[in-house]
């Protein structure tokens, strides 16, 4: 058989397939269930952003046409929202895959209490968000009991008041916290499964510890650089808890991200409306992060 | 151009002693082979040459100089990796380059060597391939053209061809032996395959639990087996072994009797044994023949016809069961009942502690 007859066989057994009824049939529970979950919010969503519902004032409802829309595009914490929650996450992207690295890098070498030292740097991946925001507010970040305090009393510094000086960078150190443990495990991993020959080869070929990182290790990591992109755009896009906890996002909207933009519509504005329009807003946002992401590391998963 | 010379090489992992004291030298030009069954070591003395094993104790001299201490990429030496190591995300070209580009070796240099290294082993049309684009045997050629870019004085390779099929072996097979010859170079060649020992080495080393049990071409070692191991791994099929008790000896002759009563003649110094010892006699299956007047009895238990040449196996009186080659076509059948003419020139005999008589 050619290829061209294999081809079209194989179209036909396709087409057989998914056209009996039958099949689909079997397949529509899965289907209606998955409209019911993702696809129905996503409409409600889009119905509320046209209309004028505000819980302060339930009797006024109504069509609004693009009310909502002109009232959010106005408003100046949206921009900072935006700008925000592409800050924290492109920092703690690079932060914990960065040091992450390093830290892959050394627990991959030998030395005494590596498993220990293994378990500690994976330790903060199981406190809860809630509870790790609150441990470094009060204990770490705290401008009269925390450590970082009491570190700069120690030399000299004055301590500064974190949340009120530097908001959304404390809450990008939060973040990482959070999150290294996780960087830390995925390129371990990845590390560990590089072929030792391979390494050898280079070590012959001459490669020194920096030759080697940049020409054999790097490469190899690209998969698990892209995982861990992947997986950690989705959580930290939706970073709530720890602003939450932690400066309200303030001052003002100076650590406001989209998720707690939505937050302040709903539970302190009472706007069902304004909210609807900046969670679409925030679809719209993860899906081109998530576009330029795909495209980007489409390539390397290739190789 | 190197000779490599071990002095009571050794070599220790968590106490176990896994190299025990290897004196060799490797001469200049020659193409050595290390043989041995799996887990003698060959890999690792391999890796103490090559730098990426530390050596616990003894010397390693290179050219007359000792490079214990020497970093691998330091000594002047390629390794080609079993797994052929290559590097995935660098082209062909790029693979067979990395050294002399981390060498700061300029561009226009390092292109040239690439193309003479890939006319040598006709790689030219993948230069610009990934690995993952290549066959077998193809990758196998690029792991030698990294080896061949950097000139080094010696070539290691660590059983090369065992991940090829049969017939991919053969070739590869000759193809190094030729490049061997063209390229002048010394080299030490690891595998576990005897075929592979005695069609490629000037020089075959065979180690056996960490020991070099003998050094020489390979005919000598087909010839002149030092000691029982030896003899029972060079050679295919197997060299047959018998139990039997010297008899009688005479000068230049001894009668030594099987365990089942035949009596069997035998030509050695009369100095090197006396009546009543217990020795082994080893005969290859190519020295024995069968014949109406043989003196040992026996019994066929399986014929292998391979067209060119038959195998039969017979258990014989003495309860040993051996291995016959006949050129052709034989017309025997199992449980039919031979005669087995050892031919008396070809008679390996080893003393008790199975070191060879002579
Ligand atoms: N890193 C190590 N730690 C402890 N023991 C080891 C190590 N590497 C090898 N050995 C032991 O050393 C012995 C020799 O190993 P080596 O790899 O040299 O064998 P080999 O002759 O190359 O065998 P093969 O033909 O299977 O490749 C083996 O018994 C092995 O278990
Ligand atoms: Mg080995």
């Amino acid at each position: 058989m050619t290829t061209a007859q294999a081809n079209t066989a194989e179209a036909l057994g396709l087409q057989q397939r998914s056209s009996s009824p039958r099949a689909r049939l079997l397949t529509l529970p899965a289907v209606v269930l998955l409209l019911l979950w993702s696809v129905l919010p996503l409409i409600v969503t889009l119905w509320f952003s046209f209309r004028r519902y505000n819980l302060m004032n339930p009797g006024h409802t109504g069509f609004d046409g693009l009310g909502n829309y002109r009232y959010l595009f106005s408003d100046p914490g949206l921009g900072m929202a935006v700008w925000n929650t592409v800050l924290l996450l492109g920092s703690v992207l690079v932060i914990t895959i960065g040091v992450g690295t390093l830290i892959a890098l050394l627990l991959d070498q030998e030395f005494y209490g590596r498993g220990f030292a293994r378990v500690l740097m994976l330790a903060p991946f199981f406190v809860m968000p809630t509870v790790s925001a609150l441990l470094w507010k009060n204990m770490m970040m705290h401008p009269d009991n925390g450590f970082l305090a009491f570190l700069m009393r120690s030399v000299g510094l004055k301590p500064i008041d974190w949340f009120a000086v530097a908001p959304l960078t404390s809450i990008i150190i939060i973040v990482s916290w959070e999150w290294l443990p996780f960087a830390v495990l995925t390129l371990l991993t990845a590390i560990q499964s590089l072929d030792a020959e391979r390494k050898e080869a280079a070590r012959m070929d001459g490669a020194g510890p920096i030759a080697m990182f940049r020409y054999i290790i790097w490469p190899h990591l690209g998969r698990a650089v892209a995982a861990t992109t992947m997986i950690e755009t989705i959580f930290i896009l939706g970073i709530f808890a720890e602003i939450y906890v932690t400066s309200s996002g303030g001052p003002g909207f100076a650590s406001t991200n989209l998720s707690f933009l939505i937050y302040r519509y709903v539970l302190m504005e009472y706007d069902i409306g304004g909210a609807a329009v900046a969670g679409l807003l925030a679809i719209v946002l993860a899906n081109v992060l998530a576009f330029f992401l795909l495209r980007s590391f489409a390539r390397n998963l290739d190789t | 151009m190197a000779t490599v010379d071990l002095q009571q090489l050794r070599k220790t992992y968590n106490s176990v002693e896994i190299i025990k004291g290897i004196d060799l030298t490797v001469r200049d030009q020659e193409l050595t082979v290390f043989v041995g069954p799996s887990g003698c070591g060959k890999s690792t003395l391999l890796r103490m040459i090559a730098g990426l094993e530390e050596i616990t104790s003894g010397e390693l001299l290179i050219d007359g100089q000792r490079v214990n201490e020497v970093p691998a990429a330091k000594r002047g030496l390629a390794l080609v990796f079993q797994s052929y190591a290559l590097y995935p995300h660098m082209t062909v070209a790029e693979n067979m380059s990395f050294s002399l580009k981390l060498a700061g070796v300029s561009k226009a240099e390092r292109e040239a060597k690439v193309m003479e290294a890939a006319r040598i082993l006709h790689l030219e049309p993948l230069l610009d391939r990934k690995p993952k684009e290549l066959s077998g045997g193809q990758r196998q050629r690029v792991a030698i053209g990294r080896a061949i870019v950097r000139h080094p004085r010696l070539f290691l390779f660590d059983e090369p061809l065992s991940n090829l099929d049969a017939a991919l072996r053969v070739r590869m097979r000759q193809e190094l032996t030729k490049l061997h010859r063209e390229l002048k170079a010394t080299m030490i060649y690891v595998t576990h395959d005897q075929v592979e020992a005695m069609t490629m080495a000037d020089r075959i080393v065979v180690l056996q639990a960490g020991v070099v049990e003998q050094v020489g071409t390979p005919m000598e070692l087909y010839q002149h087996p030092k000691n029982l191991f030896v003899a029972g791994f060079i050679g295919s099929p197997r060299m047959n072994f018998l139990t039997a008790i010297v008899v009688s000896v005479s000068d230049a002759r001894v009668a030594l009797e099987l365990t089942d009563g035949t009596v069997i003649h035998a030509s050695l110094p009369a100095s090197a044994v006396s009546v009543g010892h217990t020795i082994t006699l080893g005969i290859r299956p190519e020295h024995i023949r069968l014949s109406a007047t043989g003196s040992i009895g026996a019994q066929v238990q399986l014929v292998e016809r391979l067209g060119s040449e038959s195998y039969v196996y017979v258990q014989a009186n003495s309860g040993e069961v051996l291995t016959v080659r006949v050129s052709g076509e034989v017309n025997v059948a199992p449980e039919e009942k031979v005669r087995l003419a050892p031919d008396s020139d070809f008679l390996h005999l080893f003393d008790a502690i199975g070191q060879r008589i002579s």
